[in-house]
């Protein structure tokens, strides 16, 4: 495998700069199937048949949390690569372990806002309203669960191989998807909470 | 504990037809797995074809399921066809009607077609573009097992838990639990989405591979047309198949959890689904005509010895048509209401992609200009194609326009129409691609006498099967009706149709026997480059070797191989150096066994076997992140061997 | 040679219908279905215009470059295109496109209003609804009911008013007009009218499951003496309907022709809008459904 050292580690073979290629796609792929939670989401928005709308049950303290931790999460993932690219091993997995530590923080305020929704009379089989709610937050929660997972098999496979061509295009990519996260947050952020509770 | 194992069996269960099924795929079965163990060839299928991360070999079992399922989707045809040709027919009852024609379209399209496209595109681009293989061999062999395991679910639904029954468009509430009530539509919802990750997964691995890892001097105006029909398609694939995603996702969660996305009830909406699902299902039929109009470029420039004419506005005109491709789903529903504005633009949009579909027959015709034709069998589809596929086109324009829409939707004269561009243009490319490419792949021909027979029959028979339907429909026959009464006066016209679908069903009949027959006589190894090809795959040996290329061709024009041997341009500069190829995996495999298992039970609400088989797939994907694979050398030896093998050194200019 | 073939082939096709038989498309009873004819008739003539020019250059082509009628040494040149002949192929199309679509939204607008020829007059309305796998024509006007057919006034534009109380259907009658989906939840408007008194063929066009192939009707276009004849006869001789004889309609599959006093409206009224705010009853047990105003939000769901 011929490395070429004057680009970043993650970079540096051929494969790894096909893998960092495809994931760019695949992210394209996520942009529609997002896209299309959205649209089903605004366009059921309304749809609330005898259950709440979301200014009903929408509280802002819980988003604010989450909201923060994500964002927050996003930039030690920064910071982490920043590390990586500087060499240091430590640093990288201490960024990377509190990413995901913010992460499950996200998860665990995400998880209480369910469980206060249902109690609250506004499930899953409630309405059209809550169906699209819920799904389009559970589906990026179920990608944060999942990148919790990827992302503790990058810090076991770094802390016992090293900072390796291989290990940084893992981490790389898995930093994408962790921005990629990020920026579905926001559009949820402001168009399902802001918009539902202005 | 009845009342369980109610569930698996056929509503049905004493009609001769589905016990004639389960027992041939009972005896199938077990007839596979004697002859495997006798033969003791159980090593040699797993190592060389479940194992495989092989371009060439995944295409080839594509293409080999592709053929089982235009079998099937064949005989659905075939039954319907046959309900239908006399009024009052009592062959098929609503049900089982119902069944074979929601079973037909889904399998004709999602387990036919598309396979067998993706087949050919496996087979045939990494050659093409001059590389060994694609980007990411391991998730192309995933992409192939999904593809697999979704379509033997989707199969095994006739005979365990009954078929779906909503046509392939699955409306709702008509596909809700509410008034289909057997698990067919759950199969549906759930083999087609497994599936489909796969198609999702050749789409980033396609994209990837055509943009990077082309031979040095191919820039993307040099590619081969088929290859940019690809590119073109894959680009479709991955904006389109997420939206799919989706929609089959809220379907299952609308039939499995409750909930009310589509329901007509607590403010659910039978519309979104009509939406979503055509919003994949535009792009979709682009997905499976873009590689046929790739094949018919590649085989009309061959068989006329021309270059293609007008190659820069062929690119354009294939992405003008995949941008359009996904502004116009509304003319699928012009019915449903929207008003004047709203069908107004899509009738507008839905014509404009007329233009550029012109703009590609005409380049056709252009190049045959000053040509010097040879009506060899790929070139007899592709010269079928042309006047046939037109009727489709132009009918969709005339489908397009809204107000007369309003007449034509839902009637045969939208099967025919759809028919008129799905066979000439789809089928007609995929046989003449595999008829084109297959002495590349196996190193014979195939028979051109038995396969001109075939071609004459299904062009002819095609024609008398599909022409009366748009007279039947502007008569008042609406698609998806089981029976007629005599005095509707549709008799005449679904009777002819009757009979050139056994026409086809002959013709498509003398293709299997052509496989049969060639295999059994054809000459082999007789030329690398058995139709004075043009473009890179012709430029290895026949059959392929593992790595395709001893040395990776350097190319400074549109047709290297041609300008080769034209004008003496050597391909091939250089040494041959160690080859690095990837190493077989039975994980592809075996998480696609897994997902089966998944699929099955999700089908049938088992709740506790889906979540241990979900387990089972993300411990796949988690020993897969951890793995230390990093494939083989092939030693220069062990090339150079390879090469004198098949007759010619590579470094030869 | 091979081309003569698909050309007879077509036009052995092509003769029963110019025969005419029953294509009933092509045969318009109605204002709005005469609109449409003439659009498909327009639309099939620039479509043949097309394919002439297609097939004659197919056809021309093949029979001139065919490597048996050419020396064997001849090597075909390096055609890379023309500019010239590709601005006209695209700009012939956009303007023939251009053309059907001006054709396209002037139709589709007239079709979707009552007929210019009945302006002055004041439509009909009868409420078509479809439920598995029959369709209840309600005239409010008139306060009668019908299953399974529906007698009009000919020379008189009608508003149907369309929606389902389950699965999406298709109101079509060739003859008269175009279709439209019929669906729960929300009403669509079809425009129709009959230029001459007439039995005209009308059938769902959009499968809905078992019952789908055998869910047609009949209009019976009259008179407006005759149909106002036929209403008082009704009147005097029909039994009203009863919630609890149309919640059995409702259930029961195939149900024949029968005729009412009085519309389910009354009990049963049509959804208001779009974004249905009410519960609505299980699909398929309707038994024991009070009647139900869609606008109110409580409702127990079963």
């Amino acid at each position: 495998m011929k490395i070429d050292h004057s680009v970043p580690k993650e970079y540096a073979t051929e494969e790894n700069r096909l893998k960092i290629f495809g994931f760019w796609i695949f992210i394209g792929a996520e942009v529609a199937l997002f896209g299309t939670l959205f649209a089903t989401y605004l366009t059921l928005v309304g749809h609330t048949a005898t259950g709440p709308t979301g200014s009903e049950i929408f509280e802002i303290g819980p988003v604010l949390i989450e909201t923060f931790v994500l964002l927050t999460s996003s930039f030690l993932i920064g910071l982490s690569v920043h590390a990586m690219r500087l060499g240091n091993k430590k640093a990288m997995l201490t960024f990377l372990g509190l990413t995901l530590l913010l992460g499950l923080t996200f998860l665990g305020v995400e998880i209480y806002e369910f469980t206060t929704y249902v109690h609250e009379g506004a499930g899953l089989q409630t309405s059209a309203f809550t169906a699209a709610l819920l799904t389009l937050l559970g589906t990026h929660g179920a990608h944060v669960t999942l990148g919790l997972f990827w992302g503790l098999a990058i810090i076991i496979q770094v802390s016992k191989r090293g900072i390796t061509p291989e290990t940084a295009n893992k981490s790389f990519i898995f930093s994408l998807y962790w921005h990629f996260l990020d920026v579905i947050w926001i559009f949820i952020f402001s168009f399902v909470y802001l918009k539902g509770l202005m | 504990m009845k009342e369980y194992f109610s569930r698996f069996a056929i509503e049905n269960a004493d009609d001769p037809m589905i016990i004639g099924a389960q027992i041939s795929i009972a005896l199938v079965t077990i007839g596979i797995i004697v002859g495997l163990t006798y033969f003791k060839k159980w090593g040699y299928l797993w190592r060389t074809w479940l194992t495989t991360v092989d371009h060439k070999k995944i295409g080839i079992m594509y293409i080999l399921a592709a053929l089982l399922m235009l079998f099937r989707g064949g005989v659905d045809a075939l039954l319907m066809r046959a309900q239908t040709a006399i009024p009052d027919n009592g062959l098929l009852d609503a049900q089982h009607y119902n069944e074979i024609f929601t079973t037909h379209g889904v399998i004709m399209i999602l387990f036919m077609a598309m396979p067998f496209i993706i087949g050919l595109m496996n087979v045939v681009i990494p050659l093409q573009i001059g590389a060994r293989d694609v980007a990411f061999p391991r998730l192309n062999a995933v992409s192939f097992w999904l593809f697999f395991i979704g379509a033997m679910l989707f199969n095994i639904s006739f005979v365990i838990g009954g078929s779906p029954d909503a046509g392939w468009t699955a409306y709702f509430p008509l596909a809700s639990n509410d008034y289909s009530h057997t698990v067919g539509m759950n199969y549906y919802a759930i083999a087609i989405q497994i599936a489909g990750i796969g198609t999702l997964m050749t789409g980033i691995n396609f994209i990837t591979t055509i943009m990077k890892m082309r031979a040095p001097g191919m820039t993307l105006m040099k590619m081969p047309m088929f290859t940019w029909s690809i590119l073109i398609t894959n680009l479709i694939i991955v904006f389109a198949f997420p939206v799919l995603t989706i929609a089959l996702a809220l379907m299952t969660m609308d039939r499995l959890f409750g909930t009310h996305f589509f329901s007509i009830d607590s403010g659910g909406m039978d519309m979104l689904w009509a939406n979503l699902f055509w919003i994949w299902g535009h792009p979709e039929v682009y997905i499976v005509i873009l590689p046929a109009f790739g094949i018919f470029s590649e085989i009309i420039t061959t068989f006329a010895q021309r270059n293609l004419y007008g190659y820069k506005s062929m690119v354009f005109s294939m992405v003008a048509i995949s941008a359009l491709s996904f502004v116009v789903w509304t003319h699928h529903f012009y019915t449903m209401g929207h008003g004047v504005v709203v069908n107004g633009f899509f009738s507008i949009t839905t014509m404009a992609i007329a233009v550029p579909t012109g703009v590609k027959i005409f380049n056709w015709l252009l190049t045959l200009w000053k040509g010097k034709i040879h009506f060899t069998v790929p070139m007899l589809y592709a010269m079928g194609f042309i006047p046939i596929f037109v009727i489709g086109g132009v009918t969709g324009v005339m489908l397009a326009m809204a107000s007369a829409d309003y007449q034509y939707h839902n009637t045969m004269f939208l099967v025919a129409h759809f028919h008129y561009v799905l066979i000439p243009g789809t089928v007609f490319g995929v046989l003449a691609g595999f008829t084109f490419w297959w002495p590349k792949i196996f190193g014979f021909s195939l028979s051109e006498r038995i396969g001109k027979w075939a071609f004459w029959f299904i062009a002819i028979s095609f024609n008398v099967t599909f022409f009366p339907l748009f007279i039947s429909g502007l008569s008042g026959q609406a698609r998806r009706m089981y029976t007629y009464s005599e005095n509707a006066g549709f008799t005449i016209y679904n009777m002819i149709s009757f009979v050139g679908a056994l026409g086809l069903a002959f013709g498509f009949l003398l293709i299997v026997y052509n496989i049969y027959w060639s295999t059994r006589y054809a000459k082999r190894h007789l030329t690398e480059d058995p139709w004075n090809g043009r473009s890179l795959e012709w430029a290895t040996h026949s059959p392929v070797p593992e790595y395709n290329f001893a040395i990776i061709p350097q190319v400074d024009s549109t047709e290297a191989f041609w300008d080769q041997k034209e004008h003496g341009k050597a391909l091939f500069k250089g040494n041959i150096e160690p080859i690095h190829m990837p190493n077989n995996s039975g994980q592809p495999f075996i998480m696609s066994a897994i997902f089966f298992v998944f699929g099955f039970a999700m089908v049938f609400s088992m709740w506790i076997v889906a979540i241990i088989s979900a387990i089972g797939i993300f411990a796949c994907m988690w020993y897969r992140s951890f793995e230390n694979d990093h494939g083989h050398y092939i030693p220069v030896e062990e090339i150079e061997a390879t090469e004198r093998k098949s007759g010619v050194i590579a470094n030869e200019d | 040679m091979r081309k003569k073939w698909f050309l007879s082939l077509l036009v052995v096709l092509l003769i029963p219908m110019l025969s005419g038989c029953n294509v009933l498309v092509l045969n318009p009873q109605g204002p709005h279905a005469e609109t449409q004819a003439n659009v498909i008739k327009i639309s099939i003539i620039t479509m043949a215009f097309i394919l002439l020019v297609v097939y004659s250059l197919f056809i021309f082509m093949l029979t001139k470059y065919r490597a048996s009628k050419q020396d064997p040494n001849y090597k075909p040149p390096h055609i890379e295109g023309s500019k010239v002949l590709e601005t006209i192929w695209i700009m012939i199309p956009v303007l023939i496109v251009a053309f059907l679509s001006i054709l396209t939204v002037r139709s589709t607008s007239d079709v979707e209003a009552t007929p210019k020829s009945m302006q002055d007059e004041k439509p009909l309305i009868i409420y078509a609804s479809s439920s598995n796998w029959k369709w209840h024509f309600s005239y409010p006007e008139e306060n009668i009911e019908t299953v399974n057919y529906v007698n009009i006034p000919a020379k008189r534009p009608v508003e149907f008013k369309l929606y389902s109380f389950n699965t999406m259907t298709s109101f079509w009658v060739p003859q008269l007009a175009g279709q439209k989906y019929a669906m729960a939840n929300m009403v669509n408007t079809l425009h129709m009218a009959a230029d001459n008194p007439g039995s005209y063929f009308g059938r769902n066009a959009n499968f809905n499951g078992k019952g789908f192939a055998n869910m047609d009707f009949e209009v019976q276009a009259m008179t407006a003496k005759e149909y106002d004849k036929w209403v008082s006869e009704v009147k005097s001789t029909a039994k009203p309907i009863t919630k609890p004889e149309f919640d059995k309609l409702l259930k029961d599959s195939h149900v024949g022709l029968k005729t009412y006093t009085g519309t389910h409206l009354e009990f049963d009224p049509a959804p208001t809008s779009h974004q249905h705010s009410g519960g609505q009853d299980e699909p398929e047990d309707m038994e024991g459904h009070e009647g139900h105003d869609m606008s109110k939000m409580e409702h127990d769901k079963k």
